[in-house]
């Protein structure tokens, strides 16, 4: 549905974004992930055609972004950061103009219209005038105006953005609610939005993808041992070293610093496919000292993110 | 042909939504209803001076003052400088205030041209600026009812007005989409048409060649024969080129956005 194939946008001699590769299958969500700058909004642009790519391709529905562009906007819906909206229209007479030059015919309009404000949940507020409403039922016209059309791709740039968790929760049902219908790309920062509702990651930063693949088989990819968080009581440098002695531990890190005696917590990591946590048990009771607390660590794609992203600057 | 309706009215919505036409109508025909009731004042006292003067040279037959000569011209004439200070206010939202919304976005990735986003917000705001002039058409009824002016050079003046509105709201529109700031909207508009307002006052000290080129580019320059009951192709072509000129710089700076790769 989606193809993007070493696409790339500088702005002068700043490099915005570049070698970007991925596609999207029919009825997909995938998620976009990014720190702040870098180059989400600007590969939304160049996909939406707001902005001209500055080489590679990329296509939409079987239609290029540049040659075709009057096509690639009739099959996408949009919505930017910022919901594009007029302040003094109200939300009925705005999603008509919306649907009027998206290219919804003259008999379809009441019926695309009234569709939307209710898959959208707008019904009651048909009437308002846009600019008197709240950011969250704002952010819901924007989305409306986005699939008045029923578009066949779904282009959303930090849809969740400054809204309360309420808010945040009922949109990311909306777009749930619209898997499988429309192709849908999510661009955000926020993770756990990533985990909740998209089959695929991509993973960029600086302009470039860092990682790519399904929210399991990044963490997956990132995971290179298993690691325990185990709370004991006992001397420090003799609760280290049994732990130590245990067969396929390849570290042991003590957290914090505690007072000897006292409860301390280690964080220990061993080998890929092996758990530890029974023999660690036997160790530690056999030699009188107490465990308090034993919890696997599993790796979250928050910690997927941060590596990615953090490494990146560091090359 | 849709397209462009549609943006059409939303834009005309939008100027009657919002106080921006009733304030714009309200002030103009304030201030030309004060400036055509000073004229008419005026002639009034002309005619009185007149007829004692007649009287005075023992009751001869002095022929009539010209209505359309002294009033209807002379207040054209004040009327063209209100809207030099007006129109760039109807002007200046035109795409400043999508650009800053965001609202460009939604529009330029929509299946619309940008010439059918531009033709929809330069005949809105022309269609705005007419209605308003055509209410000034009530000041002529008044001549009318007291009076006999020539109603064919009032038409022909209409006709020049109109032009000259489309040329002020090509310029100003060209301003609009220059910025997203709607005041630095405004005094680009402002500075443009002064400037063409008042380039021929150059052309005195310019030599021969030079001074019938800037008298051309004059745009009040073409008026005058409007206000006299002439219309000369030479002056409709002048404000339609102007027009097109206006508008098609305003498409290309709309789309230099997309060279920009």
């Amino acid at each position: 549905m989606i193809e993007v194939s070493d696409l790339a946008k500088y702005y002068g001699d700043l490099t915005a974004v570049e070698n970007l590769t991925f596609r999207a299958e029919k009825g997909e969500i995938l998620g976009f992930l990014g720190p702040n700058g870098a180059g989400k909004t600007t590969t939304m642009r160049m996909l939406t055609c707001y902005l001209p790519p500055s080489g590679g391709r990329a296509s939409v529905a079987g239609f290029d972004v540049v040659d075709e562009s009057m096509e690639v906007r009739k099959r996408i819906g949009y919505l930017p950061e910022q919901p594009p909206v007029y302040n003094d229209m109200t939300v009925q007479a705005y999603l008509r103009f919306v649907a009027k030059i998206k290219g919804v015919s003259s008999a379809g309009l009441k019926g695309a219209v009234d569709g939307v404000m209710e898959k959208v949940g707008l019904t009651d507020r048909r009437d308002s005038v846009i600019g008197h409403l709240s950011k969250g039922y704002r952010q819901r016209v924007g989305l409306g105006q986005a699939l008045v059309h029923e578009p066949d791709v779904l282009i959303l740039d930090e849809p969740t953005v400054g809204l309360d968790p309420n808010q945040i929760i009922e949109i990311r049902e909306v777009i749930k609610g619209l898997k499988g219908e429309h192709t849908i790309i999510l661009s955000t920062h926020i993770l756990s939005e990533v985990s909740m509702t998209c089959e695929k990651v991509v993973i960029i930063n600086n302009g470039r993808i860092v990682g790519e693949g399904t929210p399991e088989s990044l963490t997956a990819q990132m995971r290179e041992g298993e690691v325990v968080r185990a709370q004991i009581s006992g001397p420090r440098e003799s609760v280290e070293g049994v732990l130590r002695s245990i067969g396929g531990v390849v570290d042991v890190v003590p957290e914090g610093a505690a007072e000897e005696g006292d409860d301390q917590v280690y964080v220990v990591s061993s080998q890929p496919d092996q758990d530890i946590r029974e023999q660690l048990v036997r160790k530690v009771v056999e030699n009188g000292f107490a465990l308090r607390e034993l919890r696997p660590l599993d790796i979250t794609l928050e910690e997927v993110f941060r590596r990615l992203t953090t490494e990146e600057v560091a090359v | 042909m849709r397209n462009f309706l549609a943006v059409y009215t939303k834009e005309m919505r939008s100027y009657f939504v919002s106080p921006v036409a009733y304030v714009i109508a309200g002030v103009f025909l304030f201030l030309s209803g004060y400036l055509f009731r000073n004229i008419l004042m005026q002639f009034n006292f002309l005619c009185m001076q007149f007829a004692q003067q007649a009287q005075y040279m023992g009751g001869q037959n002095l022929p009539n003052l010209n209505l359309n000569e002294i009033v209807v011209t002379q207040f054209f004439g004040v009327m063209d400088f209100i809207w030099l200070l007006v129109v760039p206010m109807l002007t200046m939202r035109l795409f400043a205030e999508e650009k800053k919304n965001g609202t460009m976005e939604l529009l330029m990735t929509s299946p619309i041209s940008s010439l059918q986003v531009l033709l929809g917000k330069f005949f809105a705001c022309l269609s705005l600026y007419t209605i308003i002039v055509a209410l000034t058409l009530v000041y002529c009824l008044i001549l009318e009812l007291y009076g006999e002016p020539d109603w064919g050079p009032i038409f022909s003046a209409y006709l020049g007005y109109i032009l000259l509105g489309g040329t002020f709201i090509a310029v100003g529109t060209l301003a609009s989409a220059l910025t997203e700031n709607q005041i630095v909207a405004v005094l680009l508009s402002f500075g443009m048409l002064l400037l063409l307002w008042l380039i021929d006052w150059s052309a005195s000290f310019a030599g021969p060649t030079a001074a019938k080129i800037l008298q051309h580019i004059s745009i009040i320059e073409h008026l005058k024969d409007f206000q006299r009951g002439v219309i000369d192709t030479k002056d409709v072509i002048f404000y339609l080129s102007f027009i097109f000129f206006g508008l098609f710089l305003t498409t290309r700076i709309i789309e230099s956005r997309r060279w920009r790769r």
